[in-house]
């Protein structure tokens, strides 16, 4: 780590954005920031040699360069949105552009801040764990500070990315599994949305109105959750009147093992992430 | 039509049948002063049962007929196979002013009610709890039944466990679940202590383990009023030994099971009383 000064502060109100890997987690964010009127497009950056890959960023008005470095060159907070795998090779590339003059931040759910740091030579780092959902504003985000990484970088990161979903400030041994609910979690869901619209188109309704429905019965039951603070047992109960329609349908989720299912989902992606941190 | 109103404190408690639920409910009622033993009722054929009465100081009878003579409250608690016929053949002294209860499990109010020629019915629905005054009990009031009689049926089977009152035509969804039920809970009980000696406990402190926590956690959920998914949260600390055990039972579909088991006894019960 670099002796003497502190990191110089990121200008809360000027700063650039960039995002080293433009793919779909990068427009995620990209494009939440942007709708939501969070960040100008002006002040957001990336790179990508592929032009047809470009859209994504280009339509809201990004300008993409062609290079990573001249991204880095660019912005004040990077975001590394490359996979995993490929991580370590692009943040040796970027050597000495990756000073404690810039904050870091990665939303890779791989590897940890102690090999990041090693990586980066520095620990003005900051994990973030988003989800697609930052494209509307809805992500579960977990996130963890390094060691150099300021109060005033945590807080602006916290409310960059609260702008696009909700934000827990979690140590880092929780945020992998916090992370896989926040991250993968979507997807399990949309698999159980796309369960519930065949369910609709068996018991004879179209494909847009079941798809329809079965969305926002998500949408509405998660939002009981969240903002009427009751257990969901006791939501489920409420719902479940006496030899009625629901609990016949809950009753053969329970025969199918549903909750269990899901479950195992949850500890087995968390288990994977684990896996591709060693 | 007037009905006369059973004086709670000198009304004089029959049973007809004198096995072992009418012993429970006896002995319950006895022992926790709702009534004096001097004013129970019964009669049975065998003196083995005439003897265990007496020693709690209960009168044993020569006849059913001499029972519901001498008694206001009159229960039948025989089994449900001879209820029909030990009904009618007392139907003449069944008056309107005595209030009748059968805890015969499967026999419907309705039927009780033409039997018996009067409506002053009370089906109460216990359960073998009883025996140790954990009853989950249930009863449904015939047509004629009023509050204050229900009242009355609340207090004596009170002394037994716990009583609510439902409409007669869940009563086979209540054998299902508290009729039937401390079957599969003794089911659970043996296989915790299973679990407990695979885990090297010696049995008989497996077992003791394994009923205690059954009767501690029903006592929590019946208790704090917490919402049983509540309590689980309570006790499943993160990545700890709880939700450990947790997980197996939901991957077993534990939870699936206990409901397909209420909803097979509760089918059951309807079939056998067609």
């Amino acid at each position: 780590m670099a002796e003497g000064a502190a990191p110089i502060p990121v200008d809360k109100d000027k700063f650039k954005l960039g995002f080293i890997g433009a793919g779909n987690m990068a427009a995620s964010i990209a494009t939440g920031l942007v709708k939501l009127g969070i960040l100008p497009h002006s002040r957001i950056f990336t790179a990508h040699r592929n032009p047809e890959s470009r859209v994504a960023f280009t339509s809201l008005g990004i300008k993409v360069f062609q290079h990573n470095h001249e991204v880095v060159g660019e912005c004040d907070v990077i975001v590394f949105s490359v996979k995993p795998q490929i991580l370590q090779d692009v943040i040796l590339e970027l050597g000495p552009l990756l000073s404690q003059d810039k904050l870091l931040v990665s939303v890779a759910v791989a590897p940890k801040l102690k090999v990041l740091q090693k990586w980066v030579g520095h620990a003005r780092l900051i994990r973030v764990f988003p989800s697609t959902a930052c494209a509307v504003g809805e992500a579960a985000i977990a996130m963890h500070l390094g060691e150099d990484a300021t109060e005033e970088d945590g807080e602006l990161i916290a409310n960059l990315f609260g702008a696009v979903g909700k934000v827990w400030k979690l140590e880092e041994k929780l945020s992998d599994a916090a992370g896989i609910i926040g991250g993968a979690g979507p997807a399990f869901v949309y698999i159980a949305i796309e369960a519930m619209a065949d369910g609709g188109v068996a018991a004879g309704l179209p494909r847009d109105i079941a798809l329809g429905f079965a969305a926002q019965a998500f949408y509405g039951a998660a939002a009981m959750v969240m903002k009427t603070g009751k257990h969901p047992g006791e939501l489920k109960d409420k719902v479940a009147s006496p030899g009625g329609t629901t609990i016949a349908g809950i009753h053969e989720l329970e025969k199918g093992a549903f909750r269990a299912t899901m479950m195992n989902a949850v500890v087995a992606s968390t288990r994977r992430c684990h896996e591709m941190s060693q | 039509m007037e009905l006369f109103t059973i004086p709670t404190d000198t009304y004089k408690l029959g049973f007809i049948g004198a096995g072992k639920m009418a012993e429970s409910i006896a002995r319950g009622v006895v022992q926790s002063g709702v009534l004096p033993a001097s004013r129970i009722r019964t009669y049975h054929t065998n003196p083995v049962r005439r003897k265990v009465f007496e020693s709690f100081g209960v009168e044993v009878l020569h006849r059913n007929e001499d029972v519901v003579e001498e008694s206001d409250v009159v229960i039948f608690s025989v089994k449900p196979q001879v209820v029909k016929g030990v009904v009618m053949q007392l139907k003449p002294l069944l008056s309107k002013k005595k209030l009748l209860v059968s805890v015969a499990a499967g026999i419907k109010l309705k039927d009780l009610q033409e039997w018996a020629g009067n409506s002053r019915f009370i089906r109460v629905m216990p359960n073998t709890p009883a025996a140790v005054g954990e009853a989950a009990t249930v009863m449904s009031l015939g047509a004629s039944a009023t509050e204050e009689d229900g009242d009355l049926i609340a207090k004596l089977f009170g002394s037994v466990g716990k009583i609510w009152k439902a409409d007669d035509k869940l009563f086979d969804a209540i054998t299902g679940l508290s009729g039937s039920g401390p079957a599969y809970i003794y089911l659970a009980i043996e296989a915790l202590a299973d679990g407990g000696v695979a885990a090297g406990l010696p049995r008989d402190l497996a077992l003791g383990l394994a009923s205690q926590t059954v009767l501690g956690a029903a006592s929590m959920a019946s208790k704090t009023g917490k919402h049983p998914g509540q309590l689980k949260d309570d006790v499943t600390s993160p990545g700890g030994t709880t939700i450990a055990g947790v997980h197996e039972l939901e991957k077993s579909g534990f939870r699936g099971i206990l409901m397909n088991a209420v909803v097979a006894a509760a089918k059951r019960s309807r079939e056998l009383s067609q």
